[in-house]
């Protein structure tokens, strides 16, 4: 724990301010109940009330930091369950696509052969074709609900996962002590979760990173395309959706959410950014 | 020289199997539909009898591989089908947007490819200066963001407080080229910042991993000057992972128009697609779906080919 701390503290101000944001978001997250002065669907005002740079806007209390959004709820309680919404969905889909991409990516690692044949090429498949165009092709036969998105999703982001876990994985499994293990006479799956994993941990955490980032933003492309979370839930890429004609009339409501992931993008990026500038020359395959 | 032509061959034949297998999913996509197509299309009006007679006017009851074959067969003669929300011919609804989604992509590639090659390899060359410093943090910036993001950003600065450029993207066909170039000002300009800023980084990278190299070093210690060095041997060298990246950043392209056609009401085939999903309106998704995946799968082909060919390595694989 003391190194993990002084890791930090060592960390250059660009990785720091990455934590920070992180960090904020999480806090939002987990206590969106706490901190939220309002409820996440209850109406307050009316459309598009200012926020506090407005002296004109009408009071509330507690007061509406940010204003009301197109049908006068309020902001800021929005984006705070925004902040839940959003990012734990992202959050389980990176895990989801993570627990199916290393388990095949390992699996075709040790077992080469036809396995690794079969799996890699209908990866590659999948691969050539375009993410967003594949999604939007399955959710219109499969419907719209937040479970199906989340599976949707994973799977497609799987194949991204099971490529570098694949490849990792390769330089681990032609290591003596797999070989050792192996010999011992331990299954397969020991192998795989005692020898194999924790030497592949530095990049896959590198990559979990980055693949957060992906299915974030893609989770927020397809909310604001009005095919991702559906209302009332508070979700960025759909609260985007909902004020955009707005900002025709010089309302910068839209501008919060959208700036909130990019700010939240950008903060995992700077971290990941670190990670791999100390672990170097891993992130040089892709 | 054999070896070549057999690699070129085998990277056209995987092509084509993708092809096949994304019509394949196409078409499997819906069959999986929980009961099918006329179900779907009868929604609660749904009787026993009126759902045969749709499945007979469709077609539905015959079996899924003649089915397939047909489909396939009136593609390629240029029959996509008859859109179930409008009832016209989806080649008409799709001919027209089809064209405006490439005017706005080559507009934006055209504009956005020599900038960002030109930034990539300045970056790689005074690496770790401020130059470069500002370059990677503004393109890490812009890769993180949600392309709406900025695309709403440059709406409030450039259409709505100072009237510069129109926010709602139009295009007829009587417009001239001036006026169409005017109308796609806005969307053009969101694409081209995020490409720029993604092809950038994969050029910097491309450039840089070519000067590490130890030929360049052994040049720079013979006293070579550093123009001659860059031109003679880093060049030829940086060709194929940069036209590479040039092909792979066109693919993102086509793929990328989707969301800004939709926040600027483009009519292209991205917003035809995203308005057809959500309507389900499943024989237009299909052709969508097709004629932007196999966009995508052609110009990744190309970005593999121009690369072998360009990377005299590639030739002879160990």
């Amino acid at each position: 724990m003391n190194s993990a701390l002084k890791l930090v503290i060592e960390a250059p101000v660009a990785a720091k301010l990455g934590m920070i944001i992180v960090l904020l978001n999480v806090l939002a997250a987990v206590f969106a109940p706490v901190i939220a002065p309002y409820s996440e669907t209850e109406i307050i005002g009316d459309t598009w009330e200012g926020g506090f740079w407005d002296s004109e806007a009408p009071e509330h209390d507690p007061p509406a930091l940010l204003g009301t959004d197109h049908i006068g709820r309020d902001l800021f309680t929005r984006l705070i369950y925004g902040a839940r919404n959003t990012i734990g969905i992202a959050l389980v889909t990176t895990m989801l696509a993570f627990a199916v991409g290393i388990s095949l990516g390992f699996l075709a690692a040790t077992l080469r052969g036809s396995v690794d044949q079969i799996i890699s090429r209908s990866v590659e498949v999948l691969m050539a074709i375009p993410t967003l165009i594949f999604a939007l092709m399955v959710l219109s036969v499969l419907g719209t609900e937040v479970h199906i998105l989340i599976v949707v999703i994973a799977l497609l982001d799987a194949t991204r996962v099971f490529r570098i876990s694949r490849a990792v994985a390769m330089d681990v499994e032609v290591m003596e002590y797999v070989e050792v293990a192996k010999l011992r006479g331990e299954g397969l799956w020991w192998v795989m979760r005692h020898e194999i994993l924790p030497n592949t941990m530095a990049p896959l955490l590198a990559e979990f990173g980055l693949r957060f980032c992906f299915v974030f933003l893609f989770i927020a492309a397809l909310s604001f395309l009005g095919l991702g979370l559906q209302p009332p839930t508070a979700d960025w890429g759909s609260m985007v959706r909902e004020n955009a004609e707005g900002i025709n009339w010089g309302i910068i409501v839209p501008l919060f959410p959208a700036g909130a992931i990019a700010l939240l993008t950008v903060g995992v990026n700077l971290i990941v950014d670190w990670f791999l500038h100390k672990a170097s020359g891993i992130r040089d395959i892709e | 020289m054999d070896q070549l032509i057999a690699m070129v061959a085998k990277r056209l034949a995987f092509g084509l199997v993708t092809l096949f297998v994304i019509s394949l999913i196409i078409f499997l996509g819906v069959e999986l539909l929980p009961g099918d197509l006329a179900e779907a299309l009868m929604g609660q009006a749904a009787t026993d009898e009126n759902v045969a007679a749709i499945r007979a006017q469709l077609g539905l009851d015959r079996p899924a591989h003649t089915r397939y074959l047909e489909w396939i067969g009136n593609l390629m003669s240029g029959d996509l089908g008859t859109s179930l929300a409008t009832k016209r011919p989806i080649a008409d609804l799709l001919g027209g947007r089809l064209v405006n989604t490439l005017f706005l992509a080559s507009v934006a590639a055209i504009i956005a490819i020599p900038i960002a090659i030109t930034l990539g390899v300045l970056a790689a060359l005074y690496r770790e200066s401020w130059f470069d410093k500002t370059i990677s943090m503004v393109t890490l910036s812009f890769v993180s963001f949600p392309e709406f993001f900025i695309a709403y950003i440059l709406i409030y600065f450039l259409a709505v407080e100072f009237n510069v450029f129109p926010s709602f993207s139009k295009s007829t066909a009587d417009m001239t080229l001036w006026q169409q170039l005017y109308s796609i000002s806005l969307p053009a300009l969101t694409l081209i910042l995020v490409v720029i800023a993604q092809m950038m980084r994969m050029t910097r990278a491309a450039i840089l991993s070519v000067i590490a190299s130890p030929y360049i070093e052994m040049a720079t210690l013979k006293g070579m000057s550093r123009p001659r060095i860059i031109v003679f041997h880093a060049f030829p060298n940086a060709l194929s992972p940069v036209i590479n990246v040039i092909a792979l950043n066109l693919a993102y392209l086509v793929v990328g128009v989707v969301v800004v056609e939709v926040v600027f009401g483009y009519p292209g085939v991205g917003q035809l697609l995203v308005d057809s999903v959500s309507k389900r309106d499943l024989p237009v998704v299909q052709a969508s779906v097709l004629v932007f995946a196999s966009t995508y799968v052609l110009l990744n082909l190309l970005a593999d080919v121009l690369s072998i060919l360009a990377n005299p390595k590639l030739r002879h694989p160990k």
